[in-house]
């Protein structure tokens, strides 16, 4: 990374450490000795360093305002980590390519409405267990212990969430434009139908994957694990999506969806607040 | 033997050979396809009642492990969720035997199949994630956590799937139900007690199994303990 770079990002550390909250932003850092004390450099007056850095405490169950600010820094937390590692985005999106473009040689025409659509979900499905499996086996060891130190359980799965949502959005998409371009035609007939599908997708497979890479994590095969584990979880999901973008696909009376979409909904809500229930007993050792 | 507390595995026994003796050899309807398959109504279905129950049984222990932390309960939530999956393969076989002789298949694609078989890929995994911890404590957490997560979404998946597609099985899709005309009042008087009891005899099994882990944890801890002994 470019110098200039990386004070921008010290900048924007410094803005935060004034907010409480430096002890996430130490984690992040490429070289933490280092960055410990850049960081004490900014905060103690008079620039003199500090050798015992004290963290900021964070009130465990304060209120939900609290929660939403913890959410929001260790949201930011995995952006600046995504954005110092790019070898790990990029991997993943050659690896939806890949794939793609296998499907692509093994079918060379292109096959019907019905497995077209199957096709792209299983790409997707794969592509997401691969996606959100890092989300808690890349953290180290240590870095856990001081992580749950700093932020109550709850906000750290809200914000491993929101950012596999994210991400898994970002990748589906570029999937999905990939998918039309290399397998050629596009039978969708209701383009939003479809993209609205994509999205709740996406978003109730990263609460089902963020708490079985949870799981993964914890034990010593983690990878056979991630997938055997979330398959069949997955399979309510992939069915009601799969039945939704065949209904986009075939140009359906969208409400006949509707009743899918509000089951669609209903499971990441489900999922969603079982992962939020549970996690709590999956972090303490 | 203790008659206050062992009651209820006479009761098992009684409504077994109940079970077996009239489901052999009691009158049933005859019916077109069914003709003396309808028997198997008695062994088939009930063993989905044990597996349930059973699983049940695990996950409220599983529950009961994450409120207390006792490796009691996780190893009672181990041995449930055991027999739940004996019984969900004596179901899948006599499940299977019963499509071939009516619907002419081993395996079809059938909303009820479906779920049956992700239980059991549920459940398989369920083990594997055992086998893969070391530490007691964490492999108990993570099991627990697990078989929630999982038991949850089970029930939805069973709930929300016969919407979506149409099943063989009696009562859905335009089938007829059993309670229409086929479970005449006669049957009735032979399912309910084989429900009863198979699910008494899945429990029974559960807590023979408990006795033997509990034991032989207690020898492996004396063995530890008193190692020339």
């Amino acid at each position: 990374m470019p110098r200039g770079r990386s004070r921008i990002f010290s900048g924007r550390i410094a803005h935060f450490v004034q907010q409480k909250s430096a002890g996430i932003f130490y984690l992040c850092m490429p070289n933490p000795r280092l960055s410990l004390l850049q960081l004490n450099q900014q905060f103690s007056p008079g620039g003199q360093t500090n050798k015992n850095l004290v963290l900021p405490n964070f009130k465990k169950g304060g209120s939900s305002n609290d929660m939403l600010k913890e959410v929001r820094l260790l949201l930011y937390k995995e952006f600046l980590l995504e954005s110092r590692q790019k070898q790990s985005i990029n991997g993943l999106i050659l690896y939806l390519i890949s794939t793609i473009f296998v499907c692509k040689m093994c079918f060379r025409s292109l096959p019907e409405p019905s497995a077209w659509n199957a096709l792209f979900w299983i790409i997707l499905l794969f592509a997401s267990i691969n996606a959100s499996s890092k989300s808690f086996m890349q953290d180290s060891r240590a870095r856990f212990v001081y992580m749950y130190t700093m932020a109550s359980p709850q906000a750290i799965i809200l914000a491993k969430i929101s950012y596999n949502t994210i991400l898994l959005i970002v990748l589906s998409l570029i999937g999905f434009v990939v998918y039309i371009i290399l397998l050629g035609g596009n039978p969708i007939q209701n383009m939003p139908l479809f993209l609205t599908d994509v999205l709740l997708g996406s978003m109730g497979f990263s609460a089902v994957l963020t708490s079985m890479s949870a799981i993964a994590a914890r034990t010593n095969n983690s990878f056979t694990l991630m997938a055997i584990l979330s398959f069949p979880l997955l399979l309510p999901l992939i069915m009601t999506v799969v039945k939704i973008s065949k209904n986009a696909i075939d140009g359906l009376d969208p409400s006949i969806s509707y009743k899918y979409l509000v089951v669609l909904f209903g499971l990441n809500l489900i999922s969603g607040a079982l992962s939020y229930l549970l996690f709590p007993y999956l972090w303490k050792d | 033997m203790n008659i206050k507390k062992n009651w209820w595995k006479a009761i098992t026994c009684v409504l077994l050979f109940y079970t077996v003796i009239e489901g052999f050899l009691g009158a049933v309807p005859a019916r077109d396809i069914l003709n003396e398959t309808i028997r198997n109504l008695y062994f088939h279905v009930p063993m989905w009642f044990g597996m349930m129950t059973l699983l049940f049984i695990s996950v409220i222990y599983g529950i009961k492990h994450l409120h207390n932390g006792a490796m009691r309960s996780d190893l009672i939530a181990r041995e449930a969720a055991h027999t739940g999956v004996i019984m969900g393969v004596l179901g899948l076989i006599t499940g299977s035997l019963w499509a071939r002789y009516t619907w002419g298949t081993w395996w079809t694609q059938d909303t009820k199949l479906n779920g049956a078989a992700i239980t059991m890929l549920i459940y398989f995994a369920y083990f594997i994630l055992r086998g893969s911890v070391e530490d007691e404590q964490k492999r108990a957490r993570l099991s627990a956590v697990y078989s929630i997560f999982a038991f949850v979404m089970m029930i939805v998946f069973v709930m929300i799937l016969p919407r979506m597609e149409d099943s063989l099985h009696p009562g859905n899709g335009g089938n007829p139900a059993f309670s229409k005309y086929d479970l005449d009042s006669k049957m009735r008087l032979v399912f309910y007690p084989a429900v009863l009891g198979w699910v008494l005899l899945g429990v029974w099994i559960m807590s023979v199994r408990i006795r033997i882990a509990s034991i032989s944890e207690a020898l492996l801890n004396h063995s530890d303990t008193h190692p020339t002994s």
